[in-house]
């Protein structure tokens, strides 16, 4: 039996490493299984949460134009978070139980969520900053080993390019407006670069899950890879726009080929995956209170459709 | 990615031709259909993220966006017909609570789901009956702007209808609180369909529906649909007006607090 | 908890007019009524379709990996199904 055992793993990471892609009812190590479930239901409950700090601004949009943009955005958003739980309920997880860790805070979402969104500016810095470290996790992750995470993906990112645009276009009108509205964009992003950062992860070497990860072809790139990639695409469009990334540290290294730049706070990291950022708990708490008010809704419908499932059987009988 | 809606330019001469006073009333009319689009897909919006399930977060944002979508259209051919050089956005955002022409109904509040339902049911029997007749306006403008709209208030219509019939023949809990929203909001069904002065000047020149022609389309659908829900449609009820002409509900000035912050705070500056 | 999840739907989209309905995920509905109608607002937002079917998932049968090689791996050897297999003269026009 042991032997079994261990000639099925070895099948299967002979598949992985020649990226032939694993589908729902193939073998696969319950690790493997443990480890997806957990990171594509964290990808959609960030999609899901991710609705709300956006969606703050919905009802106070300054133009008809970008209440309808920001309003497809964040029902993409939801879209999304649908694909990604689709996805996962492939591999044998409910959405409901997925849903139940997130409300008891036994699962996790990305912790940029966890930040207020104080201004106009902010909605441009979410699409720009915080879509594009989206956009560079999520890209590789069209081809990653798990087919329907990987085709959830592909329609994802298809639909994600649009966002991170108009959160560039918002800086770009605000840094070519009057004043007021350049320091709007300016002090929104003093506010998000750094959270962004934070984005990718810890370091790798704070990274233990990253290897085998990787192994698996989960994840095809390393935390710092990403963010250094980030900093690199992202320091020239800020000076394209002429704003100051807030990091004094930030200077072009002409051997690497790439920026330098700062430390990230580890600290607030850490207390913000904790529970201490300044949203954590309005956020979850906006989470639990649509789904227990939606709770009758769910079940009425459940309950009509038993109804009529029943009259159409008498009815034939 | 996403462009007003494209509607074909007035063919006939028939902006030019209306009588200062016509072209007032059509002006104000507009106004009132732009005024109703944007306070109910405002209302919609404030669901986005908060609804009972993905799916149907999805849904509302959809009607949301399709109302959104027609008010746009709205705003433009308003500004057009006021030819003061005002633009959409001056006419969605800059204007005083008194000078919002939307009936009570849609600007009053979510509430639970079965109160966003009946809002919106009793809102889309009344639109999509309305589109199917404004389609033939000789207004060749509004005609344009109805032939899309009536497409998406069908399907709105549908998505109303199948849920008011869920919610009525579900469980105990949601009949009650079917019932309690009915109890609420069926008194602000009527103005709907009870013309202004100046609508009722727009249908004495055929540029708009007798509302009164609309009645029995009407009527049908919904007794059809409380039918299917069991149960039983108001009798009696004293409806409540205003809105149409301005005067409203409590509940508007702070949606318009909302949505006119940007636009009060910093005027004048393009976003 | 979990009774009152709605079941759960696979989604076939028909891109366009001429093209077979291909498999695009799934979501959750209580009826069918309602799945072709989630299916609407869910997959087909910008423009990726003119018709939609639904399959509650649990009535989708699907053959078992274990058996892939007994199923797929015969039809290997059969070159000859394949039009490439036959040599045809270079003055012979329109086969």
């Amino acid at each position: 039996m042991e032997t079994v055992e261990i000639n099925l793993e070895d099948q299967f990471q002979a598949r992985i490493d020649a990226d032939i892609s694993i589908e729902p009812k193939d073998w696969m190590p319950d690790a493997y299984r443990k480890t997806l479930i957990r990171q594509i239901s964290q990808h959609a409950h960030s999609e899901l949460v991710g609705m709300l700090p956006e969606g703050n601004w919905i009802t106070r949009a300054p133009s008809l134009k970008r209440k309808s943009i920001l309003l497809s955005k964040v029902q993409d958003e939801a879209g999304h978070g649908l694909y990604l739980y689709s996805a996962a309920e492939t591999l044998g997880a409910s959405r409901d139980q997925m849903l139940a860790d997130l409300h008891s805070g036994k699962a996790k979402y990305s912790s940029i969520f966890n930040y207020p969104t104080l201004s106009w500016a902010d909605m441009g810095c979410v699409g720009w900053l915080v879509d594009g470290a989206a956009i560079l996790n999520q890209v590789p992750l069209c081809r990653t080993s798990y087919g329907p995470y990987a085709r959830a993906m592909v329609r994802v990112c298809k639909e994600e390019s649009f966002h991170q645009r108009q959160g560039f276009e918002i800086m770009q009108t605000l840094c070519e407006g009057a004043p007021e509205q350049k320091a709007m964009a300016q002090e929104a992003l003093n506010r998000w670069w750094w959270p962004t950062l934070m984005m990718f992860g810890p370091k790798d070497a704070d990274s233990p899950n990253t290897a085998q990860s990787m192994n698996w072809r989960i994840k095809r790139f390393t935390n710092d890879e990403l963010r250094q990639k980030f900093v690199d695409m992202m320091v020239p469009q800020a000076e394209f726009l002429g704003l100051t990334v807030p990091d004094p540290a930030v200077k072009w290294n002409e051997a690497r080929q790439a920026y330098d730049f700062g430390e990230v706070n580890w600290e607030e990291f850490w207390n913000v995956v904790k529970g201490n950022g300044m949203c954590n708990q309005d956020r979850l708490g906006a989470r639990v209170k649509a789904h227990e008010e939606g709770a009758w809704v769910r079940e009425a419908a459940l309950a009509h459709a038993k109804k009529r499932a029943e009259r159409a059987e008498t009815q034939a009988a | 990615m996403l462009r007003p809606m494209q509607v074909a330019p007035s063919e006939t001469p028939a902006l030019n031709n209306y009588s200062p006073e016509v072209r007032q009333q059509l002006f104000a009319y507009v106004l009132q259909l732009a005024d109703t689009s944007l306070i109910l897909g405002h209302r919609l919006s404030e669901w986005c993220g908060h609804g009972p399930i993905l799916e149907q977060d999805l849904a509302m944002a959809n009607i949301a966006l399709d109302l959104l979508g027609e008010t746009r259209s709205l705003f433009q051919y308003a500004a057009e017909l006021e030819g003061q050089g005002r633009t959409e956005d001056d006419l969605a955002f800059l204007r005083l609570a008194t000078e919002y022409r939307n009936p009570l109904l849609v600007e009053q509040p979510n509430g639970d789901f079965a109160a966003t339902i009946v809002r919106q049911f009793l809102f889309d029997t009344f639109h999509y009956h309305c589109l199917v007749e404004l389609h033939k306006s000789p207004d060749a403008q509004l005609a344009a702007i109805a032939e899309k709209a009536v497409k998406e208030a069908a399907y709105h219509l549908k998505w109303s209808s199948e849920w008011m019939i869920r919610l009525g023949d579900g469980t105990a809990e949601s009949r009650q609180r079917l019932d309690k929203a009915l109890a609420t909001l069926w008194r602000y069904s009527g103005e709907l369909t009870t013309p202004t002065a100046t609508e009722q000047a727009l249908q004495a020149a055929g540029i708009i529906p007798d509302y009164a022609a609309l009645r029995p389309a009407m009527d049908a659908h919904v007794a059809h649909v409380f039918g299917e829900a069991t149960v039983p449609v108001p009798q009696g009820v004293f409806m409540m007006t205003g809105g149409k002409e301005g005067r409203h509900s409590e509940h508007l000035g702070y949606i318009l607090a909302e949505l006119q912050y940007m636009q009060r705070t910093y005027p004048g500056l393009k976003w | 908890m979990t009774q009152s999840e709605w079941p759960l739907w696979e989604v076939f989209i028909r891109s366009k007019q001429g093209l077979d309905h291909k498999h695009v995920g799934s979501l959750h509905a209580a009826d069918a009524t309602m799945a072709i109608q989630n299916a609407r607002d869910v997959y087909t937002r910008r423009l990726e379709g003119v018709s939609i079917w639904v399959v509650e998932s649990k009535h989708v049968h699907a053959s078992n990996p274990d058996d892939a090689a007994a199923f797929f791996d015969p039809a290997n050897d059969k070159v000859y199904r394949h039009p490439t297999f036959y040599e045809v003269p270079d003055s012979i026009k329109h086969m």
